[in-house]
């Protein structure tokens, strides 16, 4: 009565078969461990947070009935007597995107179960991470000396100080988390934890170097977004 | 499918996932508090949701006591009534339903009924509940602080959200909004693992076109979650920042309490925006674990595969992503271009369509089949009416040119508590006596489950129908008194005072089921592994309730699709997922 010939993994031309390969056993994604996915679902999620995000500073520029301040004149920094027009950003932008460089780097090295070349760019990437911040933190400081506040500024819109502290306040944050997990990773691969697979401290999972991957997903997904709010907020 | 079962093989690949390395806490701390396994948490979920579910329920009652009986309850004044409709609206649809269905039957069903072991990230799914039980005590801190908590309503529109005279403003809409993002914060944390968990921690044989529709139920409404949700965390924290740092998002130039508020350029369009493009997939946040839990009781208690399960998987696939596009039609009034109306009226209409079919497939699986008169199944039952009541005024209510007299009155009260809470808590109600035999390894006393059914069902209906022919009468929702209006006939106090009475009884009756969850914990008859003779997983188990790890020492391997059920020429009128064809008895 009953089919006795094995029915294996046999993939339909067409619709069918892009269904049964997506719903097919076990897994969805094959070989791709759960950490990375979590991640891509996670960054996902995230996706739509900054969109929302982005979306709501786009309506309220439009909304405001204010003059938008001149971003050129804004971000400007004063060097050498004569202002330069998004200088800072420049170098914090070139910084940030530099840092997936360096990301990838570790990615491939840790792969290679290259201890040494992953524990060192792993750092590096960690010091160029903060490094943005920190010049987060003094375009800040620039800002409100010169008497930005999220309530309002001497230039126009109101919404001007609030979506910028809080879009850039939300990504410096991301951007933190970032270099703490950057830091506790290149830790583990110091001291090897991942070539071990010694259960982590909190979580009891095992080590493994798709851990530096996953980390990297995100790494780059910040510095993704970062070139759309450069995008929007500073060349707009 | 005369020849075979459907969908039925011998054929069992190899395993791909690897063993899931378990925690196996000794202490009583460790097993029961801070638990990672799954289905503890779910508990800890289920028993924290309806704690703050019953709160919700205590402030419905004292809002009906106010319209059923004016001015009869000296505690209730106009700002309290407000509040009682804020927190009542916001608990239940959050706190409660969302929280109840992915994290509490999530965290149960998904692993036992996928073949997996735990969720994919256990000390996630500890954190989960923990930031859930954080946001929880946040909002509840609400009651009990200077000026109450928020009034605003359940929506928190601004301006009048964050406007002096309004409720709460002092601190309860602070608590609210920080609840919400930590609430956010937790869910994704548990969303994260219910995902990775179905895609990629399945057992052998388990192709997404083998699993209960319970689980995509659930999956889907994780998905959409994961992507609804942000939106609701990025309102949240520009109102924040409007209420603490003066910041006008949301706020326009106006005038309040009789001075020029120090505000200007802000949208108040933007936050109904972000909010219902979280808000409506919300709705269906809530709906399709009903879907799918309402599918397998229909088919367990039918003895009858489920109609058109492929078209079920498709019709919750195409709802979660229309659900997307149909935000504003809650907005029809707001003053947006009305252009906008007529594009979110037409996806509005077109949701129904896999909507229907859905319908359809229930009540044909229900066709002709060996339907068995269980309080689950009733429970189903009830469902399929308060749903298709629901649906059928949300056809109403989705049409621009009706939807304009009808909006913000009784209708509208009417018709969602129809569609959209009562139906998935008559989901809930029959999933806990379906599944509380395997939960405890006792079944729920069936009489009193009888009593609990019926007076809830046709409560329901007492309660919400009338509501329909005041709001037709046009009168307003979220009023604490109506005075003397011309409009309003002197009848709809006496449908008032019906309401109320019927909300009242409908309330007791809950109590009779909390009463029934605790007795039979001790005293009730002992149920065996698999009291329903069901097919899918988590009746397998090898102990039951089942232990940490699920399945013993070794996973279930899955030959067939979840529905063999009055299989011809099989000797039982069911088939496990796990039994091979060659041992199936004839």
């Amino acid at each position: 009565m009953a089919d006795s010939t094995p029915r294996g993994p046999t993939l339909e031309p067409g619709w069918k078969g892009f269904v049964s390969d997506w719903a097919s056993d076990q897994r969805v994604f094959k070989n791709v461990p759960w950490g990375k996915a979590m991640m891509w679902i996670f960054l996902l999620s995230d996706i739509f947070i900054f969109a929302c995000f982005l979306v709501g500073y786009m309506t309220v520029r439009i909304s405001t009935t204010e003059p938008w301040p001149d971003a050129g004149e804004v971000f400007a920094l004063h060097v050498g007597g004569q202002n330069v027009p998004l200088l800072l950003i420049a170098i914090m932008t070139f910084i940030l995107i530099s840092s997936s460089g360096t990301m990838a780097l570790a990615v491939k090295y840790g792969y290679e179960k290259n201890r040494r070349a992953t524990t060192i760019l792993l750092l590096l990437t960690a010091l160029l991470g903060a490094s943005f911040v920190g010049m987060q933190a003094f375009e800040w400081t620039k800002l409100i000396s010169e008497g930005v506040r999220p309530w309002g500024n001497p230039w126009g819109a109101a919404q001007f100080g609030a979506a910028f502290f809080l879009i850039t306040g939300f990504h410096g944050t991301h951007v933190t988390f970032g270099v703490i997990f950057l830091i506790i990773m290149s830790i583990k691969v110091a001291r090897g934890s991942l070539a071990t697979g010694r259960p982590g401290f909190l979580t009891k999972r095992k080590g493994r170097y798709e851990m530096v991957e996953t980390l990297g997903l995100y790494w780059h997904f910040v510095d993704l977004v970062w070139v759309f709010i450069f995008a929007f907020f500073y060349l707009w | 499918m005369g020849e075979r079962e459907y969908d039925a093989g011998s054929y069992v690949p190899p395993a791909e996932v690897e063993e899931m390395e378990l925690v196996h806490p000794k202490t009583f701390i460790g097993k029961y508090i801070w638990s990672q396994d799954a289905k503890v948490i779910a508990i800890q979920y289920g028993i924290t949701a309806t704690a703050i579910g019953l709160v919700a329920l205590v402030l419905s009652i004292l809002m009906r006591l106010q319209l059923g009986f004016p001015n009869s309850v000296s505690l209730i004044d106009p700002s309290s009534y407000l509040q009682y409709v804020t927190m009542h609206g916001m608990i239940m649809v959050v706190y409660l339903l969302t929280a109840l269905f992915l994290g509490g039957f999530g965290n149960y069903l998904i692993p036992l009924m996928c073949g997996a072991r735990d969720m994919a990230f256990p000390y996630l799914n500890m954190i989960s509940y923990w930031v859930y039980l954080a946001s929880v005590l946040i909002l509840v801190a609400g009651f009990f602080i200077p000026g109450g908590s928020t009034g605003a309503g359940w929506t928190l529109y601004p301006p009048q959200a964050i406007n002096p005279g309004t409720p709460g403003v002092d601190g309860g809409i602070i608590l609210m909004l920080v609840s919400l993002a930590v609430f956010i914060i937790g869910f994704t944390m548990g969303g994260l693992n219910y995902v990775v968990t179905v895609l990629q921690a399945r057992t052998r044989g388990m192709t997404l076109m083998r699993l209960p529709l319970t689980v995509w139920g659930i999956f889907m409404a994780t998905v959409m979650a994961l992507l609804a949700f942000p939106a609701l965390l990025v309102a949240a924290l520009m109102m924040l920042l409007d209420r603490l740092l003066g910041t006008s998002f949301f706020m326009p130039e106006m005038l309040s309490m009789g001075e020029t508020a120090q505000r200007e350029g802000g949208s108040p369009l933007l936050f109904q925006h972000l909010f219902w493009f979280f808000g409506h997939p919300e709705v269906y946040i809530v709906a399709l674990p009903a879907f799918g839990i309402v599918s397998d009781l229909i088919a367990t208690h039918a003895r009858k595969n489920i109609f058109g399960y492929r078209m079920m998987v498709w019709a919750i696939i195409i709802i979660g992503a229309l659900s997307f596009v149909v935000w504003a039609h809650h907005m029809y009034v707001s003053g947006m271009n009305p252009y906008f109306g007529f594009l979110f009226a037409t996806t509005t209409l077109i949701i129904a369509v896999p909507t229907a079919i859905k319908v359809y497939n229930w009540i044909l699986t229900l066709w002709r089949g060996n339907i068995h008169m269980t309080v689950p199944m009733l429970f189903a039952i009830g469902f399929l009416f308060t749903f298709v009541n629901g649906g059928l005024s949300g056809l109403f209510l989705g049409n621009v040119t009706v939807d304009v007299p009808l909006s913000d009155t009784y209708f509208v009260v009417g018709h969602f508590h129809m569609v959209m809470a009562v139906a998935p808590i008559l989901v809930i109600f029959g999933a806990i006596y379906h599944w509380y035999p395997k939960i405890t390894g006792r079944m729920l006393n069936d009489t009193l489950g009888m009593i609990h059914f019926w007076v809830t069902f046709l409560g329901t209906y007492a309660i919400y129908y009338p509501m329909h022919f005041i709001g037709l009468e046009g009168v307003p929702r979220r009023y604490f008194a109506y005075g003397e209006t011309t409009f309003i006939s002197d009848s709809v106090q006496a449908l008032n005072a019906a309401i109320t009475i019927a909300a009242i009884i409908v309330a007791l009756a809950q109590l009779l089921f909390l009463f029934n969850l605790a007795w039979s914990y001790f005293r009730g008859r002992e149920s065996g592994p698999n009291p329903w003779h069901a097919t899918t997983l988590e009746w397998q188990t090898p102990h039951t309730p089942p232990r940490h790890g699920n399945f013993g020492e070794e996973l279930p391997v899955v030959y067939r699709w979840p529905y063999d059920y009055s299989v011809p020429g099989a000797k039982h009128d069911f088939i496990p997922q796990n039994v091979p064809p060659e041992e199936v008895e004839r």
